[in-house]
């Protein structure tokens, strides 16, 4: 029997209220939302760039009315940057304020390991926050696989373990959207803890639908072709195919432009907003006949 | 859960490992809480509850798909008689000319359209319909999709797909190509729908054991079919990618230089003079040139083509490439490695220049060889490194060992990735130890092993 969840209450209920914020999600997105809620497990979404990994966890805050603690993955990252570090400047300082009196040394010691100087970075932030929270732990593949192991704790037990505190467990478990373009393999104790989902270019339908809820003021008529077009484009085995939100820029050049037919001048004429290769648009120009 | 539903999603785990995901206990008691928390009216919410919490790989997908139609099938039989079904009832005969004729117009109509939801009604119903191989007693009849599309032919109807799309509005190739993926996408339903029923008569288990392939970056080049390779060289520039990327994060975080003394003691300031963070000055990258020798002789063309396509995406990674095919003679088709150009057409030319490579039309490793020495070596110096692919099959000819020891001397290093598996080494005409002495020849069978190969030399 489905239990209730403090995030979503069904599955078409995760896609209604994710379309109320203008994330039009298909149904494995929505059913995959939901069950990230209701079993609260972290989520793991793979898939090109720009079809709405990063808008996905965005929009779960948005309707959800929880804060979005985000953690941007780059290459370098470590546990001062993801989880907490101590301020040394102001411990220093406390140490330097006491030399004067009489403090004993553990004294002081037992000071300068507290809360007060504690930096707390986004996984700590998030794991104590006891308000509603998404945790957004973006491009996990960019860095380097030691802090899948960092990761690991949070991810399985929601808790943090501080040696001079102690083990800080999250009071409230927060919603967890890791992001990944799969440009590396992650290890198969992260991917064992978190539920999976490749999001994928949209179908027709679902993308005429998003470009039309971002943009408006695109007539109809333009909006069908122009996602022709792009699938069309999708499927030339490009460098770099076209993404949602390179959709979304091309229909507002559209609009900018004042174009009111998308023809094949029109097309070539604004080609350089979807394709950024110049090998692409050699090949899109010879494949679609444009400029013939 | 029911007792049945219990053991139905054991042995559906147990197909899936069996096909080559990992899938652990802990995953296994995720997906019952996923189906716990799910809904259970509708079938595609079922399936995204199961993938959510097994798949963890894209490219495991099919295959997961694949033994889920079979596990927890779209219908049983017929299923609930539709309308289309009772026409044929009506008149009387299901399987003569007449009712191939009806059925193929309905079909490419549908093709034509390419509605979904009718194609699926039409795989099942062409299965019923002509797929049957009854004879064998009741209960004991069996289905065949190769039957069903020999005897249906889709694949004639292609042109008036084509047609049908081009009065659309589509342009020439465009549609041909849409035709064409219509077209494999119907077949899979079909073989789909034939893998149901027999999963209905003799248990999922059996059907999961005989027929479901491994997936894309499991399967031997040298298995693969048509449509497998296209999907296959899909795969390739990606992969590329995948690795080009991670071979220079695995640098950077190799490169550690001595110590930055200045940047050190800088950094300190803000600690009171305490250098708890270290500056390194970073190394220097140092990159090889390869040398690839590429055996492209019918047996191992498919194999050929792949490492040759991964080698030109990951052109980058070298100072310099330099490839040569051969057969029973030394062709350059270095130029085809144009920058930037696109990976199909480089595949196209690289496909029409082997023609060069042989002489006689028989794969002769040693004359090969020897041709390379007299007119190439120069290629080869102490910062190169080469690469030798091929299955090793010399059809008995003399293999000229002296010479691939100078040129294994020459190169800085020397590798031999060879297309067949480990135990067909050494059968018939293949010297694969002989040549293996000479040059370490590693097993080199599907888009998994390459990866793991190229990543290890970098």
């Amino acid at each position: 029997m489905p239990q209730p969840s403090s995030w979503f209450s069904s599955p078409d209920d995760a896609a209604t209220r994710l379309a109320e914020v203008g994330y039009l999600a298909d149904p494995t997105t929505a059913t995959t939302a939901y069950l990230a809620g209701a079993l609260e497990k972290p989520l793991l979404v793979e898939g090109p760039a720009g079809v709405g990994k990063t808008e996905l966890a965005k929009a779960v805050a948005k309707v959800t009315n929880a804060e979005l603690v985000r953690l941007q993955c780059y290459e370098g990252l470590d546990e001062a940057r993801a989880l907490y570090e101590w301020n040394y400047k102001k411990q220093l300082l406390r140490i330097q304020s006491s030399q004067g009196s009489d403090q004993e040394w553990s004294a002081t010691h037992d000071d300068i390991f507290t809360d007060e100087f504690l930096l707390t970075r986004p996984l700590l932030t998030a794991i104590r926050r006891e308000e509603p929270t998404v945790l957004l732990i973006d491009e996990v593949d960019k860095t380097d696989v030691e802090v899948e192991g960092l990761l690991l704790e949070v991810l399985s037990d929601f808790q943090v373990t501080i040696p001079e505190l102690g083990t800080v467990s999250a009071v409230r478990r927060p919603f967890v959207v890791l992001t990944s373009n799969a440009t590396r393999e992650l290890s198969e104790a992260v991917k064992r803890r978190c539920l999976y989902l490749h999001l994928d270019y949209p179908d027709a339908e679902r993308e005429r639908e998003i470009v039309t809820s971002q943009v408006p003021d695109l007539e109809e008529r333009v909006a069908v072709r122009l996602v022709e077009t792009i699938s069309r484009l999708r499927e030339l085995e490009l460098k770099k195919a076209p993404s949602i939100a390179e959709s979304v820029d091309w229909a507002r050049t559209l609009v900018a432009l004042e174009i009111r037919e998308l023809d094949e001048k029109a097309i070539a004429d604004t080609l350089g907003v979807v394709l950024k290769h110049a090998s692409d648009q050699t090949k899109a120009v010879k494949e679609l006949r444009l400029r013939a | 859960m029911t007792s049945g539903l219990v053991e139905r999603h054991i042995s559906f785990l147990e197909a899936l490992r069996a096909a080559g995901l990992s899938v652990s206990l802990a995953e296994d008691l995720d997906a019952v809480a996923a189906l716990q928390a799910l809904p259970w009216d509708d079938r595609s919410v079922v399936r995204a509850g199961y993938a959510a919490t097994l798949v963890k790989k894209q490219t495991q997908r099919p295959t997961f798909d694949a033994l889920f139609d079979v596990y927890f099938p779209r219908m049983v039989g017929d299923g609930v008689a539709g309308g289309r079904d009772d026409d044929a009832a009506d008149s009387g005969v299901r399987d003569n000319a007449e009712a191939l004729a009806a059925f193929r117009d309905e079909l490419a109509d549908a093709l034509a359209d390419g509605d979904q939801q009718v194609m699926l009604e039409l795989a099942a119903e062409m299965i019923a319909r002509f797929g049957a191989m009854p004879g064998r007693g009741p209960g004991l009849s069996s289905w065949s999709a190769y039957t069903a599309m020999q005897r249906v032919a889709p694949s004639e109807l292609v042109d008036r797909i084509v047609q049908a799309l081009m009065g659309e509005g589509r342009l020439d190739d465009e549609a041909r190509r849409e035709a064409g993926r219509r077209m494999g996408g119907f077949t899979a339903m079909v073989e789909a729908d034939a893998r149901r029923r027999i999963a209905e008569e003799k248990g999922p288990e059996h059907v999961a054991n005989v027929a479901i392939k491994p997936s894309i970056d499991r399967l031997d080049f040298t298995a693969a079919r048509r449509s497998d390779l296209e999907q296959m060289r899909r795969e390739i520039y990606p992969l590329a990618r995948r690795l080009a990327t991670r071979l220079t994060q695995e640098h950077h975080a190799k490169r550690r230089g001595p110590l930055d003394f200045r940047r050190t003691v800088r950094a300190s300031m803000s600690t009171g003079g305490v250098p708890l963070t270290t500056h390194h000055k970073p190394k220097r990258p140092h990159r090889t040139e390869l040398v690839v020798l590429c055996d492209v002789s019918g047996s191992v063309a498919n194999f050929a083509q792949f490492t040759l396509l991964l080698v030109y995406a990951l052109r980058d990674q070298f100072e310099k490439v330099r490839a040569f095919t051969f057969i029973d003679h030394v062709h350059e088709v270095t130029e085809h490695f144009v920058p930037g150009a696109d990976p199909a057409d480089v595949l196209t030319d690289l496909a029409a220049s082997t023609a060069h490579a042989a002489l006689w039309g028989r794969t002769n490793y040693g004359r090969a060889l020897v041709k390379f020495e007299e007119n190439h070596a120069d290629a080869l110096g102490p910062k190169s490194s080469l690469l030798i692919l091929g299955d090793a099959r010399s059809n008995y000819s003399d293999l000229h060992l002296d010479v691939l020891k100078r040129l294994a001397g020459q190169a800085r290093h020397a590798w031999w990735l060879n297309p067949e598996h480990r135990r067909h080494w050494d059968t018939g005409d293949s010297a694969a130890t002989r040549y293996g002495e000479v040059v370490p020849m590693v097993e080199c069978r599907n888009l998994t092993q390459l990866q793991e190969f190229v990543h290890d030399i970098l």
